[in-house]
C-alpha cells in the first residue's frame, strides 16, 4: 500500500490547494502518469506519480488546501491486497503530516519567548517559517503576530485575477526560501571571467546548418559547459541536509523570470546526458511554462544546483542567493565585449563574468575554484559539448 | 502591407510571445528587447514568428539590425 503525500516542491513550499483529480478510484497508475493539478506558491502544478499501482482511495477532496506531507490517496501496488482494518488505521491517523524539508529544527533550543510559544501553538502557526527579531534573533511575541496576520491574509479571498493571486503566493515563496537561505548558508563568492570568442564562433558557424527553429542559444552552452564542469567536480551537486549528500543526477534549475516580478527555476534533468539540441528543444518547452506558471511537480523538486543566466542581456555580474538545501548556485552575467590582455597583448573579446556562490558547510573555495575553472575549460573546447 | 499595418503586427506578435507586456509602451525607436525584458530566447521566438508571418528569412547575423519597432518595420519592408 503506498500513500501517496502532497509533495514538496522545493523549501519554500507549505501547502497546496487540490484543484482537480485526474484520476479515480479503481484507476490504474504508472510511474510519470499526472494524477492531480494542485494550485501552489509557484502555480497551478501537474502532479506526477512515482509508483505503479491501482488507486484505492481519494482521500483529499477538490477545493482541499492541505500542508505538504498530508496523504492524498492510497494507492495499492500491483498484486497487493489490503485488508480493511489496515485502511481503516490510515483514515484515524491525523491526516497532517508535515514534511520539513531542510527547515529550521524546532527543538528547545530554538531561541523563543515563552508568550511566543504560547501563541504560536494556539494559532498553529509554524516556528520553522518565522525569522526572530528578538535578541540574538529570538522569536518574540511581535514576529508571531505578524506571522498571523499573513497568514489571514492569505485566507482572505482577493478580489483580482487568478494570475494576481499566484504571484502574491510566488513572492511570499521567494520570501520565505530567500530569507531561510541567507540566514542558515554561510554563503561564500568566487568570480571568474570567460572569454566566449570561440563559444560564440562555434554557435555562429553550426546555427547556419540549422533551421531556424533549431538554432542554438549562448545559454544552452553555458548549461552544458555546466553538467561537464559538475562531472569534474560532483561536490557543488549535493544537498546540505544534515550533511552533505552528493546528487547523482545532474538537474540543473534553470532560473526563469517573471516580467511582473518573480522567478521560477525548473529542472533540466539528467543535462549532462542531453545533447545541446536536446536542451534547447526542452528550453523550449520549459521556459514558456514557467513563465505561465505551468510546471509539472517533478520540474519543481528535482533540481540539484541552480544557474541564473538573468543577466543576459543587461547586467555584467550576478550574485546568486543559494536555493536550501542545494549547496550551490552559478550567475551569469551579458556576454559583453572588454578588453582581454593574452600573451602581451590587448584586444577586445567577447566576455561573460561568471560568480559562483557556495555553501562553506559544503564546500570550500579550492573545489568552488576548481569548478570555475572546469566550466571556462570547457567554454573554450564548444564542438566537445 | 503599409508600415501602420506592419506594425500592428509586429506588436501582436510581441504580444503573442510576452503576454504580460503593454505594447503602448514601446517608442518607434526604443529598444525592444529592453523595454520588454525580451531575452534571447523571447528574441529567438520573436525572429520564428516574424519569418513565419510576412515569409521572410533572418539570419543570425542581421538581429543586430532589428533592435527598435521602426527598424524591423524596415527590415520587413526590405526583406519581403
Amino acid at each position: 500500500m503506498i500513500e501517496f503525500t502532497m509533495p514538496s516542491l522545493g523549501a519554500d513550499m507549505e501547502d497546496g490547494t487540490l484543484v482537480e483529480w485526474r484520476v479515480k478510484s479503481g484507476d490504474f497508475v504508472k510511474r510519470g502518469d499526472i494524477i492531480a493539478d494542485v494550485d501552489t506558491q509557484k502555480g497551478l502544478i501537474e502532479i506526477e506519480v512515482f509508483d505503479q499501482g491501482t488507486i484505492d482511495e481519494l482521500i483529499v477532496k477538490e477545493g482541499e488546501k492541505v500542508p505538504v506531507g498530508t496523504i492524498m490517496a492510497i494507492i495499492i501496488p500491483v498484486g497487493e491486497k489490503v485488508s480493511a482494518k489496515k485502511k481503516l488505521m490510515i483514515k484515524k491517523e491525523p491526516i497532517k503530516k508535515m514534511v520539513k524539508e531542510g527547515s529550521i529544527k524546532v527543538d528547545d533550543r530554538l531561541k523563543i519567548s515563552p508568550l511566543a510559544k504560547k501563541i504560536a501553538k494556539e494559532k498553529g502557526i509554524d516556528l520553522s517559517t518565522i525569522i526572530g527579531s528578538g535578541p540574538e534573533g529570538s522569536i518574540i511575541k511581535k514576529d508571531i503576530d505578524l506571522a498571523i496576520a499573513k497568514k489571514v491574509e492569505s485566507h482572505v479571498e482577493v478580489t483580482g485575477g487568478k494570475k494576481e493571486i499566484a504571484a502574491k503566493g510566488l513572492r511570499t515563496a521567494i520570501a520565505s526560501a530567500m530569507s531561510k537561505s541567507n540566514k542558515e548558508i554561510p554563503h561564500f563568492y568566487l568570480e571568474t571571467r570567460i572569454d566566449m570568442t570561440k563559444a560564440l564562433n562555434w554557435l555562429r558557424e553550426s546555427n547556419k546548418e540549422r533551421e531556424l527553429k533549431d538554432r542554438l542559444l549562448a545559454v544552452a552552452l553555458l548549461i552544458k559547459a555546466t553538467a561537464k564542469a559538475i562531472k569534474e567536480v560532483p561536490s557543488v551537486n549535493a544537498f546540505w541536509e544534515n550533511g552533505l549528500k552528493l546528487k547523482n543526477a545532474i538537474n540543473i534549475g534553470f532560473a526563469v523570470s517573471l516580467r511582473k516580478g518573480g522567478v521560477v527555476t525548473p529542472a533540466i534533468r539528467e543535462d549532462d546526458k542531453k545533447s545541446l539540441k536536446q536542451l534547447m528543444a526542452l528550453l523550449n518547452d520549459l521556459i514558456p511554462r514557467a513563465r505561465a506558471l505551468q510546471l509539472r511537480s517533478s520540474e519543481l523538486s528535482e533540481s540539484t544546483i541552480t544557474i541564473s543566466n538573468i543577466g543576459e542581456g543587461s547586467t555584467d555580474k550576478v550574485f546568486g542567493v543559494i536555493y536550501p538545501p542545494q549547496v550551490a548556485i552559478l550567475g551569469f552575467g551579458n556576454i559583453v565585449e572588454e578588453a582581454w590582455a593574452e600573451d602581451g597583448e590587448l584586444s577586445a573579446r567577447p566576455v561573460v563574468h561568471v560568480t559562483l556562490a557556495a555553501d562553506h558547510r559544503a564546500i570550500d573555495g579550492y573545489l568552488g575554484s576548481r569548478f570555475l575553472m572546469a566550466l571556462k575549460r570547457n567554454l573554450q573546447k564548444p564542438e566537445a559539448l | 502591407m503599409k508600415d501602420e499595418e506592419t506594425k500592428v503586427t509586429i506588436l501582436k506578435l510581441l504580444q503573442e510571445i510576452a503576454p504580460d507586456i503593454d505594447p503602448e509602451e514601446l517608442g518607434m525607436d526604443d529598444n525592444i528587447r529592453e523595454v520588454f525584458g525580451i531575452d534571447s530566447f523571447d528574441f529567438l521566438q520573436l525572429i520564428i514568428s516574424l519569418d513565419k508571418e510576412f515569409g521572410i528569412t533572418t539570419p543570425e547575423e542581421d538581429y543586430g539590425k532589428i533592435t527598435t519597432l521602426r527598424s524591423l518595420i524596415t527590415y520587413v519592408k526590405t526583406s519581403k
